[in-house]
């Protein structure tokens, strides 16, 4: 707790420091969202989560009877420590390109025995807790303090940087956003939010390396995938499906801008 | 003779530059973009209904603009704006200036427009123009975003000449009849805003009492 409050304490330090240039209205209207977000820190909700997600992994669970010890999220089978920060990635017995969301799936349904239409409570809403973003909690928590490391060197994982390339700057719907109107400049924000330039490795650093995040305002916890597809739904686009290939492609593209940035997780957020 | 060698050189290099500096820039997805737009496609459900998924096509200035990464030549830009100019259309009684009072509600308004299956807007919710979340407008809002310049004092500053009341009506309808590839929605081409509603946002602007003018 008191490692959290020391980052907070830094990071209300940085943002008081950016907000130095703009009208001294700007800065005490910053200031005061700085002491809110430091007071949101001091007992981060989404610790609970972590609790529950860690006995979620550990617990037998599913037609076959098993835990989640076995999983291989990319550094061999039960080894958690980083991994989240190094996803996705290509993992070979699949032939795919796999972010946390995606690869936990996998080993529930062949670990545990679950079938895919078994698994659809993806998100969490006040009251009713998703299983899946307790245990995305629980491991990307085990990446705390580690860098983020997407290279994406394999050709799999080039090529989807690639496809994720395009996707954030493709315009479309009534508004004719893309992720690039307001995610591709330094120094911007929407109403009094800070927006990263995630095109750069601070912006998107500063991004990806809190998720998942307790969402104060949703009163829950929510992953990359639920971050990116309310993306959309914000964009007035339609959601995309869960899981789908579309958004492991902003999450490799993101997670190559972020690479060398350490993670603070799981994140707290208005 | 050699210093006619050097000109040439010169001249040749000036030239060149330009047209090197643009096509450095690949455009996003490299060879893949084709394969990424079927993947971006597919991963929405079967089961949206059409007119939500008509949202998802681009017109040629989207197209564009995202294979410029924003920042089309300039020789193209200008194509594109004199596209975009061709589809200002006017209230029919041909008032460009409305109700700056109704105007202030619709640069406050963020909602409406939501669709999908985990949280779409309730039918009948305001939609409004959210110019705050980009712009400096009223001095005693405090809660602006800066993507946008700021417009505070505009009619002030710039008078309410027909030029400007115009301009500012062009400009909210099709944003980039002005610059292509802007960040600023095409309100009034999209439908997001009437005219009718977009002559209350222009008074917003312009309209002496309006706060956007007070200090």
């Amino acid at each position: 707790m008191i490692q959290r409050l020391t980052k907070t304490l830094v990071g209300a330090v940085f943002i008081a420091a950016f907000a130095g240039p703009v009208l001294a209205q700007d800065s005490k209207v910053a200031d005061e969202l700085a002491k809110y977000r430091e007071a949101l820190a001091d007992g981060n909700p989404a610790d609970l989560f972590e609790v529950k997600g860690e006995g979620l992994w550990t617990e037998k669970r599913g037609p076959k009877n098993a835990s989640l010890e076995q999983c291989d999220m990319g550094l061999g089978p039960g080894k958690l420590d980083g991994a989240y920060a190094q996803l996705p990635k290509y993992f070979k017995d699949t032939n795919k390109v796999m972010d946390a969301e995606s690869r936990l799936i996998h080993c529930m349904i062949t670990l545990q025995g679950f079938k895919a239409s078994d698994l659809k409570n993806w998100y969490s809403t006040p009251g009713n807790d998703s299983d899946i973003e307790a245990l995305i909690t629980y491991i990307g928590g085990k990446s705390n303090g580690k860098p983020i490391n997407v290279p994406a060197t394999h050709p799999a994982e080039a090529k989807m940087a690639k496809m994720g390339e395009y996707i954030f700057y493709r315009r479309a719907g009534p508004q004719d956003f893309s992720c690039s109107i307001c995610h591709g400049q330094d120094g911007k924000r929407i109403r009094l939010q800070e927006l990263g330039n995630l095109t750069t490795k601070e912006g998107a650093g500063v991004a990806m390396k809190t998720w998942p995040s307790y969402r104060v305002s949703q009163g829950t916890v929510w992953t990359m995938q639920r971050r990116l597809i309310d993306c959309m739904r914000q964009a007035r686009w339609p959601e995309p499906n869960y899981l789908a290939d579309s958004v492991i492609a902003l999450e490799t593209y993101l997670q190559k801008n972020a690479t060398g940035t350490v993670m603070e997780t799981p994140g707290i957020k208005r | 003779m050699n210093f006619k060698f050097a000109l040439f050189f010169g001249v040749t290099i000036a030239i060149a530059a330009p047209a090197f500096a643009e096509k450095a820039v690949e455009a996003p997805g490299g060879k893949f973009a084709k394969e990424a737009e079927q993947m971006f496609l597919s991963s929405f459900r079967a089961d949206n209904p059409s007119y939500w998924m008509k949202r998802l096509e681009q017109d040629e200035t989207m197209k564009m603009c995202a294979q410029f990464r924003d920042n089309p030549p300039r020789k193209l830009g200008e194509k594109f704006e004199k596209l975009n100019a061709a589809t200002i259309r006017y209230p029919v009684d041909g008032k460009l200036i409305g109700d700056w009072k109704e105007g202030e509600k619709l640069a406050a308004v963020g909602t409406g427009g939501h669709i999908g299956f985990i949280q779409p807007d309730p039918a009948g919710r305001v939609r409004g123009g959210n110019c705050y979340a980009c712009h400096q407008l009223a001095k005693k809002e405090l809660a602006y975003g800066t993507i946008g310049p700021s417009l505070q004092n505009f009619g002030k500053i710039r008078g309410n000449s027909d030029d400007i009341i115009k301009y500012a009506y062009d400009k909210i309808y099709n944003s980039n009849a002005f610059t292509a590839c802007t960040n600023m929605p095409r309100f009034g081409l999209h439908s997001w805003l009437t005219p009718e509603q977009i002559t209350h946002i222009v008074a917003f602007l312009i309209d002496p009492a309006s706060p956007v003018n007070k200090d």
